[in-house]
C-alpha cells in the first residue's frame, strides 16, 4: 500500500465527475458512455480499495501520510492527509463495492432521464467526498468530506428540480445537516483548544496519556465528544434531527440506496467509532447509546403505519442507524461497524429492489396499489425477500449476526437498552413483512394501464440486485461467525480500544431469543396482512399519531420555522431596520432640515427685510448700552 | 514607481477617455478595458516582487508635498494592503467587461467614474500619509456618487444622498481624529512615524472606528447599504460590496488596532457583540427579502460581521482569516451581484417571485450560480470556508472574548445556508414561468466575466497558502501590538501602569523601520 494508491483511489471518481460535469453536454448523445465512465471510475477505486485491504489484512502497517499543507500558520496547521487502517479499509470496501453496483444499476434505472450525465457527475462527486470523509487523517479532513457528501446529498435529493417537494427536501436535508455541522465545528474547536491539533493519532495518543487528564480534566472531552455527536445526529438522522431523511426519498432511488442507506448516513457511526478513544475516556457513550436506542424504537413505530415503500425503508434506515449507535455507544465499536457493513448490503439491496418495483410500476410508491407482484417480478421479489429476512434477523442471515452482537453487548451495559432494542427487533420484522405481504403477495391491486406494462427489470438492473443479495445473505456468517472472536473483530481490533464491557450471559441463548422475536414479528405480520390491505383511514388515535409521524414536522414548523420567518420579517426587518434604525437616521435628517428651514427664513433675499433687521439690531444695542450700562 | 503606476494608470485612462470620447462607444469601452487589464497585469508584479518574510511596507515612495504642513506623498503596501490592491485591480476590469452592454446613456462618463474610482480605492489602500489617505477616502465618494446617482434605479437620489451623508458623518469624525494625531505626531501626517501611546486614545479610537464601522457596515450602521445596493447599477454594487466595504475593515486593521491597541482592548466587549448581532441579524433579515439585491446586501452585513469578529479576536488565525475573508467576500459577493445583474438585464426584475425554474433554460448560469452560492455559504473546498473557518477557529481557540459569542457566530453558518439555498431554490428550481421561457443562457462575454472569479473561488478553497503566506508577517505585526496591550491590560489589574510594555509593539515597528532604512 502506497500513497500513490490512495491518490488513484481518490482521484478516479473526481476525474469521473469532471468528465461528466464539464463535457456532459457532448456526452449526451450516448448516455450509456456517460454512465459507464461513472461506473468505471468507481471500479478503479474499488480495485484500489481491495489492494489496500489485502495489504492491511496481510499485516501491513496502517498508512498515515500528509499530502500538503492546507491552512497553516505559525500556531496552527491543518493539512490534507490520509490515514488507511482497518476501519478505513472496511469503509472503503463498503463505499466502493456497494457504490460500484449502484452505479451499474443506475445506468439502467436512469435510462432516458434528461439529466443523465448530471446524475453521474453528482454520483461520482459523492463517492469522492465520501472517500475523503473516511480517508482523512484528521477531523478537519473528515469535516471536508462530511460537508461534501452533504452537498451531493442536497444536489441528488433535489435532482428533479422542477418538483417542489424534491427541492424542498434537498434544502431541508442541507439545513438540518448544517445544524449538526455546527456541533461538529465547535467540537473540533474544543479539541484543538485542548490538543493543539486535529490529527487523529496525535489526539488519541495524547488523550490516552496520563497527564492529559491532569491538565485538562475529563470535562473537555465530555464537551468535545458530545459536540461531535451533535454532528453525528445530524448526518446519521437521529432524534431530534432525523426529519430530513424520510423526505430525502424524493431523490432517485439508487441515490437513496447509496447515500441515504449504505454510506453517507453511516458517517456519524464511523465518526464515533473513529473517536472511540475519546468516548471511552469521556464516558459519553451512554448518551450515544440512549439516543440510538430511542431513535431505533421511535422510527420503527412510525414505519409500522406508512404505506409508501421508500418511506418505510427510510424510517427503517433511521431505526437501524439507531442500532449502530447503540453498538458504538456501549463500547462495542466493532459490532456497530459490523452492523454498518451488513446494513449497507441488505438495505442497499432493498432500496434497489424498491427502485425495480417503481421502474415497473410507473413510479408508483403506494403499496396499497400493488399486491401480487411476486409472479410478475420474481427476481425482484426474491432479492427483496433476502434483504427483508436479513434485516428481520432471520437465523444465519447477515442482520442476525450483527444485530445480535449489538443487543448482546447492550445487555452487558444496560438491560433496559437491550429490552427496547429487542422490542424494536420485533417491530422491524413486522413492518418489513407487512411491506412484503402487501406488495408482493395477495391479490393484484395494480391499476389496469400500469398492469399491462408490469415486467421484470432489465439485466443491468437485476444483475446488481442478484449480486447484492449474496453478501446480504451471507456476509454476516462469513465475517461474524464466532461472535466477539470473529474474523471481523480480529481485523478491526487494532483500531478500537479494548472493550470494557464483559460479554456476559450465554451467547447462544441471546441468539435464540433474537431469532424467536424476529420470527414472531414475521408471523404476526402474516396474520395481519397476508390477506388484508392497510386501511386508508387510521383506525385509532394511536394509529393516527403514528401515521402522522407524531406530528414532529408540523411541530418544528410551528415552533421553529414560522416564528423565525415571521420574526425576521416583521420584527427585525420592518420594525428594527426600517422603523427604528432608519427612523433615527431619517429623523436626524428631518431635524436638520427643520432647523435649516427655520434659519432659512432669515435668508429671504429681500434687501428691505435685511435693512429692517439691521436697524432693529442697532436700536437694541444702543438701547442696551444707553440704559443698562 | 511600480505602485504609483498602478494607482494612477486608471486616472490616465480617465483623461484618455475624456480626450477621445468622440471616437465612439466601442473605443471608449476598449480603452477602459485595456487600462483596467494593464493595471491588473502590472499589479501582479506587486505580488511576485513582494517579500513575504518581512512586515515592513514595500514599494515605498515618499515625496514631500506640502512640507509646511508635514504632508507628503507617501505610499507603500504590506501583506494586508497587497491583497486589497490586487482585489481592486482584479475586480475593475471584470466590472468594465460586465458593464459592456448595460450602460445606455453617458458611457464615457460611466467608464471615467469607474476608473477614477479605481484610483481612489487604490490610493486608500496604499497611503501611508494620513492626509493623503483622507484625500483618497473622500475623493472616492465622488465617482461613486455619480455611479449611483446617474446610472442607478428609481430611488437613486435618496440612496446616493443617504450613502454619501452616512459616510461623511463618519469621515468628519475621522478628520478630527487625524488632526489630533497630527498634533501629537510633531505636526506630521506620516503614518509610519506614528507611535503611541496617544493622549485621549479612547476618543481617537472611536473617531476612527465609527467612520470605519459605517463603511463596513457594522450593525447598527448598516441601513445605507441595502438602499445603495438596490439603486446602484450592477457594477456599482460589485465595487461597493467587493471593495468599498473592505475599506472599513481595512481601516480597522490599519489604524484602530495597531495605533490604539489599548483602546481596542477596552472596546472589544462592545464591538464583538455588535459583530455577532450583525452576523445573525444580517442573515435573518436577508432571509426574508423579496428583492435579490437586498438579500445579497443584507448577507454582506452578515459576512462582514465575521470579518470584524476575526479582527477583534486578536490572534494570527483570526486576523488572517479576516483578511482572507475580505478577499473572499469581494469575490463571492461581487460574483453574486454580477449574476443578479445578468438576470436583471434579461428580465428587468430582481424580485424573487418573478423567477423559478431558470435551471432548465440556463444550465451554465445555474452551475455558476450554484458554485458562487456554495462559496458564499462556506462549503469546504471553496474559498469562503477557509476564511470563515479561520475566523471562527481563531476566535474560539485564542479569542480574547467569551466563547459564547463564537457559538452564536457559528450558528450564523446555519443561517447562511438557509437564506442562500432558499433563494436559490425559488429562483432556479421549480417550474419555469411562461414569461421566463425566452431567457437566454450566459453568452461568451458573461462566461469570460465569471470564469476568473470561479478560478479564484476554487483556488483559495483548495490551496490558500500563496494567499496566507504573503500576509502572515504583516498580520503578525498587528497581532503583536494588540497582544502587548492585552498583556498590559491584564497586568494593570495587578500593578501600576508599566509604559514599557505598551511601547513594545511600537518599538517593534520602529525597529523594522530602522532595518528598512539601513537597507536603503
Amino acid at each position: 500500500m502506497s500513497k500513490e494508491l490512495i491518490i488513484v483511489l481518490l482521484a478516479a471518481p473526481l476525474v469521473g465527475f469532471l468528465i461528466n460535469g464539464l463535457f456532459g453536454k457532448w456526452l449526451k448523445g450516448s448516455e450509456k458512455l456517460s454512465g459507464w465512465i461513472g461506473a468505471l471510475a468507481v471500479l478503479v477505486s474499488l480495485v484500489c480499495s481491495i489492494i489496500a485491504f489485502t495489504s492491511l489484512n496481510g499485516g501491513a502497517a496502517p498508512l498515515d501520510e500528509t499530502l500538503y499543507e492546507w491552512i497553516t500558520g505559525e500556531s496552527f496547521a491543518f493539512n490534507i492527509g490520509f490515514r488507511v487502517d482497518a476501519l478505513t479499509a472496511v469503509m472503503l470496501l463498503v463505499i466502493t463495492g456497494v457504490g460500484f453496483l449502484i452505479h451499474v444499476y443506475s445506468i439502467g434505472y436512469m435510462h432516458g432521464d434528461e439529466g443523465y450525465t448530471r446524475y453521474f457527475a453528482y454520483l461520482n462527486l459523492f463517492v469522492f467526498a465520501m472517500l475523503i470523509l473516511v480517508l482523512g487523517n484528521n477531523y478537519l479532513m473528515m469535516f471536508v468530506g462530511w460537508e461534501g457528501v452533504g452537498l451531493c446529498s442536497y444536489l441528488l435529493i433535489g435532482f428533479w428540480y422542477e418538483k417542489q417537494s424534491a427541492t424542498d427536501a434537498g434544502k431541508k436535508a442541507f439545513i438540518v445537516n448544517r445544524i449538526g455541522d455546527f456541533g461538529f465545528l465547535l467540537g473540533m474547536f474544543t479539541l484543538f483548544a485542548a490538543f493543539g491539533t486535529l490529527d487523529f493519532t496525535t489526539i488519541f495518543d495524547a488523550a490516552e496519556a496520563d497527564n492529559f487528564q491532569k491538565i485538562f480534566g475529563a470535562s473537555t472531552l465530555v464537551i468535545a465528544t458530545l459536540l461531535l455527536f451533535v454532528g453525528a445526529i445530524g448526518k446519521s438522522a437521529q432524534i431530534p434531527l432525523y426529519v430530513w431523511l424520510p423526505d430525502a426519498m424524493e431523490g432517485p432511488t439508487p441515490v437513496s440506496a447509496l447515500i441515504h442507506a449504505a454510506t453517507m448516513v453511516t458517517a456519524g457511526v464511523y465518526m464515533i467509532a473513529r473517536s472511540a478513544v475519546l468516548y471511552e475516556i469521556a464516558h459519553t457513550g451512554q448518551v450515544v447509546a440512549w439516543i440510538g436506542v430511542l431513535t431505533a424504537f421511535f422510527a420503527a413505530t412510525i414505519a409500522l403505519t406508512q404505506n409508501d415503500i421508500k418511506r418505510i425503508l427510510a424510517y427503517s434506515t433511521v431505526s437501524q442507524l439507531g442500532y449502530m449507535f447503540v453498538g458504538v455507544g456501549v463500547g462495542a465499536y466493532a459490532s456497530g461497524i459490523f452492523h454498518l457493513v451488513t446494513h449497507a448490503f441488505f438495505k442497499g439491496l432493498m432500496f434497489l429492489t424498491a427502485g425495480s418495483v417503481m421502474h415497473a410500476m410507473a413510479n408508483e410508491l403506494d403499496m396499497r396499489k400493488m399486491g401480487g407482484l411476486k409472479s410478475k417480478m420474481p427476481i425482484t421479489h426474491w432479492t427483496f425477500l433476502v434483504g427483508a429476512l436479513a434485516i428481520a434477523g432471520f437465523p444465519f442471515l447477515s442482520g442476525f449476526w450483527s444485530k445480535d452482537e449489538i443487543l448482546h453487548s447492550a445487555w452487558g451495559s444496560s438491560p433496559l437498552i437491550y429490552g427496547i432494542g429487542l422490542i424494536t427487533a420485533f417491530l422491524t420484522a413486522f413492518y418489513m413483512f407487512r411491506l412484503i405481504f402487501v406488495t408482493f403477495y395477495g391479490e393484484s391491486r395494480v391499476e389496469p394501464e400500469v398492469a399491462s406494462h408490469l415486467h421484470e427489470s432489465p439485466s443491468v438492473m437485476w444483475v446488481p440486485l442478484a449480486i447484492l443479495a449474496i453478501p446480504s445473505a451471507l456476509i454476516g456468517l462469513l465475517l461474524g461467525w464466532g461472535g466477539h472472536d470473529s474474523w471481523f473483530h480480529h481485523f478491526t481490533k487494532s483500531v478500537f480500544p479494548e472493550a470494557h464491557h464483559d460479554a456476559s450471559g450465554n451467547v447462544i441463548l441471546f441468539m435464540i431469543i433474537s431469532s424467536i422475536v424476529g420470527l414472531a414479528g414475521i408471523a404476526f405480520a402474516w396474520t395481519r396482512y397476508s390477506k388484508r390491505v392497510p386501511s386508508d383511514e387510521p383506525t385509532s388515535a394511536i394509529h393516527r399519531l403514528l401515521a402522522n409521524k407524531y406530528y414532529i414536522d408540523e411541530a418544528y414548523n410551528a415552533l421553529i420555522v414560522q416564528p423565525i420567518k415571521n420574526g425576521s420579517h416583521f420584527l427585525l426587518w420592518k420594525l428594527v431596520d426600517n422603523g427604528i434604525i432608519d427612523g433615527i437616521v431619517n429623523g436626524v435628517a428631518a431635524i436638520v432640515r427643520f432647523i435649516g428651514g427655520l434659519l432659512r427664513r432669515f435668508q429671504t433675499g429681500v434687501v428691505q427685510a435685511y435693512i429692517v433687521s439691521m436697524v432693529l439690531g442697532i436700536v437694541i444695542f444702543l438701547a442696551y448700552y444707553l440704559f443698562f450700562t | 514607481m511600480l505602485l504609483s503606476t498602478v494607482i494612477f494608470l486608471p486616472l490616465l485612462g480617465v483623461i484618455a477617455i475624456a480626450l477621445l470620447r468622440g471616437l465612439g462607444a466601442s473605443a471608449i469601452k476598449g480603452i477602459a478595458l485595456a487600462i483596467g487589464l494593464i493595471t491588473f497585469v502590472i499589479s501582479l508584479g506587486l505580488y511576485t516582487g513582494f517579500n513575504a518574510d518581512t512586515a515592513t511596507f514595500q514599494y515605498v515612495t515618499q515625496q514631500s508635498w506640502i512640507s509646511d504642513l508635514g504632508i507628503s506623498y507617501h505610499i507603500g503596501i504590506d501583506g494586508i494592503s497587497l491583497w486589497l490592491v490586487l482585489l481592486t485591480t482584479f475586480l475593475t476590469p471584470v466590472c468594465i467587461l460586465a458593464a459592456w452592454n448595460s450602460v445606455e446613456k453617458g458611457l464615457s462618463g460611466f467608464m471615467m467614474s469607474l476608473l477614477a474610482l479605481e484610483t481612489g480605492m487604490l490610493g486608500v489602500f496604499c497611503s501611508l500619509d494620513l492626509f493623503l489617505f483622507f484625500m483618497f477616502w473622500e475623493s472616492m465618494l465622488i465617482p461613486m456618487y455619480f455611479l449611483i446617482g446617474i446610472w442607478g434605479g428609481e430611488r437613486r437620489i435618496y440612496a446616493t444622498v443617504k450613502f454619501v451623508l452616512y459616510t461623511m458623518a463618519g469621515s468628519a469624525l475621522m478628520l478630527v481624529g487625524i488632526l489630533v494625531l497630527y498634533f501629537q505626531n510633531d505636526n506630521s501626517f506620516d503614518l509610519t512615524t506614528l507611535s503611541g501611546p496617544f493622549e485621549h486614545s479612547d476618543l481617537l479610537f472611536l473617531a476612527f472606528f465609527v467612520a470605519f464601522a459605517i463603511k463596513v457596515p457594522l450593525f447598527p450602521f448598516h441601513t445605507w447599504l441595502p438602499d445603495a445596493h438596490v439603486e446602484a447599477p450592477t457594477v456599482g454594487s460589485v465595487i461597493l460590496a467587493g471593495v468599498l466595504l473592505k475599506m472599513g475593515t481595512y481601516g480597522i486593521i490599519r489604524f484602530c488596532l495597531p495605533l490604539f491597541p489599548d483602546a481596542a482592548e477596552k472596546f472589544t466587549p462592545l464591538i464583538v457583540p455588535l459583530a455577532v448581532i450583525g452576523i445573525i441579524y444580517g442573515a435573518l433579515v436577508a432571509m426574508v427579502q423579496p428583492d435579490l439585491k437586498k438579500l445579497v446586501a443584507y448577507s454582506s452585513v452578515s459576512h462582514l460581521g465575521f470579518v470584524v469578529l476575526g479582527l477583534f479576536s486578536k490572534n494570527p488565525a483570526g486576523l488572517q482569516g479576516s483578511v482572507l475573508q475580505m478577499i473572499n467576500h469581494g469575490l463571492s459577493t461581487g460574483a453574486l451581484f454580477l449574476l443578479v445583474g445578468m438576470i436583471y438585464e434579461r428580465r428587468h426584475s430582481r424580485m424573487i417571485v418573478d423567477f423559478g425554474g431558470l435551471s432548465k433554460r440556463m444550465p451554465i448560469f445555474a452551475t455558476v450560480f450554484m458554485i458562487v452560492t456554495l462559496s458564499s455559504i462556506g462549503l469546504p473546498g471553496l474559498n469562503g470556508f477557509v476564511g470563515e473557518y479561520m475566523i471562527l477557529f481563531g476566535s474560539f481557540v485564542q479569542g480574547a472574548f467569551s466563547k459564547v459569542y463564537v457559538v452564536f457566530a457559528t450558528a450564523g453558518v446555519i443561517l447562511a445556508a438557509v437564506y442562500m439555498l432558499w433563494m436559490f431554490q425559488r429562483v432556479m428550481f421549480g417550474t419555469l414561468d411562461k414569461t421566463n421561457e425566452g431567457l437566454p443562457d450566459l453568452n461568451a462575454r458573461e462566461i469570460v466575466v465569471m470564469l476568473p472569479i470561479l478560478l479564484f473561488i476554487v483556488w483559495i478553497g483548495v490551496y490558500p497558502k500563496p494567499f496566507l503566506s504573503k500576509m502572515e508577517k504583516s498580520v503578525g505585526l498587528v497581532v503583536t501590538k494588540v497582544q502587548a496591550a492585552q498583556a498590559m491590560g491584564q497586568l494593570e489589574n495587578q500593578k501600576p501602569r508599566d509604559p514599557k510594555l505598551a511601547l513594545q509593539g511600537t518599538q517593534h515597528i520602529q525597529h523594522e523601520n530602522h532595518e528598512k532604512e539601513a537597507e536603503q
